[in-house]
């Protein structure tokens, strides 16, 4: 397993069945993501990138091709593969410390083995003080920091997270952005991160792929030299306004070839 | 503002109704002798409840707590059953779509049977005793527990069901943990709709199979034209009904508090 590639998917297919019609989600994705590589998969809203993130988790299966975690092809989900959702999806009948034990807890662990580690992890994204408070009564910001910690706490090889911080105001992403960050250097999962904001992926990525619009595909992928640890003063240095023009560009003919081809399909019904 | 809307407003409407009924009972707008007036309704039930003198023989002298006590026990006991039966049962058909196949067509068929339809069938298994009541209780309850409960089961969220298998938890702890919790409020629906069914169910029970409860009471009286009883009896029916709803709805808050912070937010 140490020498696998962390994950491998090869000519990976997605059909999707809605309303009798078949869409074509996923198409021909090849991506290699190293052990402990920060790779960000970006693209434009509907063009599969979830679907590619779900297949990689085990929530969907892929219609051809093959997916591979540690050199294993992917069945059911697993505490290997932590997810990060958009929507944190907490228990919201479970309170911060009861929705960070989840994972240990249910798989049996014994207390005295996960309490301590929870403590440290639920200090590490900044919600000490919150252990007994109910996801009802947290932030946006906050609700994520416990999403991140329930997957922190199962120690995963491999880290999804799906536009994790999509749904915050500007100034909680930021923050956000600086805790992944700082919780990154000091584990070193290997990250598949979804997201349509090109600043956030060169921020934190050693890796960019740039998916087409639908059906998807991966156009480019491009290396990000930025050195680390990284802050967010990075997003002012030349080198990073140099790789935003770039993947700006790159993203503009995309979304520009995707509307040309949507509205002669528009003609031609 | 706020102190108007606090004035008690709810007994506005009843108080007018009951003015109403003494007026048209004073007035001779209905047949007399056939609708007793407030007054009187309120002296027979003070007499049922804690007897007279003079009528120590009355079976509505003092009798009043045996047959509350008897309804109650049976609401109770149909309900319970009811409920054992119909929890497991809808967790399991909103979770399985082997066991939704198996056992949700035959719900839907036996469902629109009226349980006043299933009388003559208790008492024919069952005879003029408890366990015809039960019958009747117990299935009239089952059906809008088993029903929610699969709703419930059914309405939960995707995203909680994906996140608890991502952190490895097992098929059945995923239901115990997740699933029942998030149908919990869906439970609760059907638990008050239930008891609400319990007590028709447990009247008209005892008015046609059972000899005892406030059901066979309000029969009775009114085969003996105790008008007056029957009336404090509906009453009676009314108040309990109402409580056990309260006593459903204050456990749901209990159970439910995380859902009381969401309204608030």
């Amino acid at each position: 397993m140490s020498g696998a590639s962390a994950i491998v998917l090869e000519r990976v297919r997605k059909e999707f069945v809605k309303s009798k019609r078949r869409v074509l989600a996923v198409d021909e994705v090849d991506l290699i993501v190293e052990q402990r590589e920060f790779t960000a998969i970006l693209g434009p809203s509907g063009c599969g990138k979830s679907t590619l993130l779900n297949m990689v988790a085990g929530f969907d299966e892929p219609t051809s091709g093959r997916v591979l975690a540690g050199g294993e092809p992917v069945g059911a989900p697993s505490p290997a593969r932590g997810v990060v959702f958009q929507e944190p999806a907490l228990f919201p009948w479970l309170n911060v410390f009861e929705n960070v034990v989840f994972g240990p807890k249910n798989q049996g662990v014994p207390a005295t083995e996960y309490r301590g580690r929870a403590a440290q992890i639920i200090e590490q994204v900044g919600l000490r003080g919150f252990e007994s408070h109910y996801p009802a009564e947290l932030s946006g910001g906050m609700r994520q920091r416990v999403g991140i910690a329930r997957v922190l706490i199962m120690q995963p090889q491999i880290m999804l997270m799906d536009e994790p911080f999509g749904s915050l105001d500007a100034q909680t992403r930021t923050l956000m952005q600086e805790l992944l960050l700082g919780v990154w250097e000091r584990h070193h999962q290997t990250v598949l991160f979804i997201t349509h904001d090109i600043e956030e992926a060169l921020l934190l990525a050693d890796r960019v792929c740039v998916m087409t619009a639908r059906p998807g595909r991966i156009k480019k992928t491009i290396q990000v030299g930025i050195p680390r640890p990284r802050s967010i003063e990075v997003t002012t240095s030349p080198e990073f306004n140099r790789l935003r023009a770039e993947v700006f560009a790159l993203i503009r003919a995309e979304s520009h070839r995707a509307a040309t081809e949507a509205s002669r399909a528009g003609a031609a019904v | 503002m706020r102190n108007v809307l606090r004035a008690p407003w709810f007994l506005l409407l009843p108080l007018a109704l009951v003015a109403l009924w003494h007026i048209a009972v004073a007035e001779h707008w209905v047949v007399e002798g056939i609708i007793p007036a407030p007054a009187q309704v309120l002296d027979s039930w003070y007499t049922w409840i804690f007897g007279s003198a003079q009528a120590t023989l009355s079976p509505y002298s003092g009798t009043w707590l045996d047959n509350v006590t008897y309804s109650t026990r049976r609401v109770l006991q149909g309900f319970g059953l009811a409920a054992l039966a119909a929890i497991p049962l809808g967790l399991m058909i909103g979770w399985s779509q082997l066991v939704a196949r198996l056992v949700d067509p035959s719900i839907q068929l036996f469902r629109p049977v009226p349980i006043t339809a299933w009388l003559p069938f208790a008492i024919a298994v069952f005879g003029i005793y408890d366990a015809s009541a039960l019958f009747l209780i117990g299935l009239g309850a089952f059906y809008p527990v088993v029903i929610n409960t699969t709703h419930g089961v059914r309405d939960t969220n995707l995203l909680l069901l994906r996140a608890a298998r991502m952190m490895g938890a097992r098929p059945a702890t995923v239901l115990v943990k997740v699933v029942f919790p998030s149908a919990l409020p869906s439970i609760f629906t059907g638990l008050r709709l239930g008891i609400g069914v319990a007590w028709t169910a447990v009247i008209v029970a005892e008015m046609i199979a059972v000899k005892s409860g406030l059901g066979y009471v309000l029969w009775d009286a009114y085969y003996v034209g105790r008008m007056d009883i029957c009336v404090a009896t509906m009453f009676s029916v009314g108040i309990l009904g109402f409580l056990s709803d309260r006593v459903i709805v204050a456990a749901s808050r209990l159970l439910l508090r995380w859902r009381t912070l969401e309204a608030h937010e």
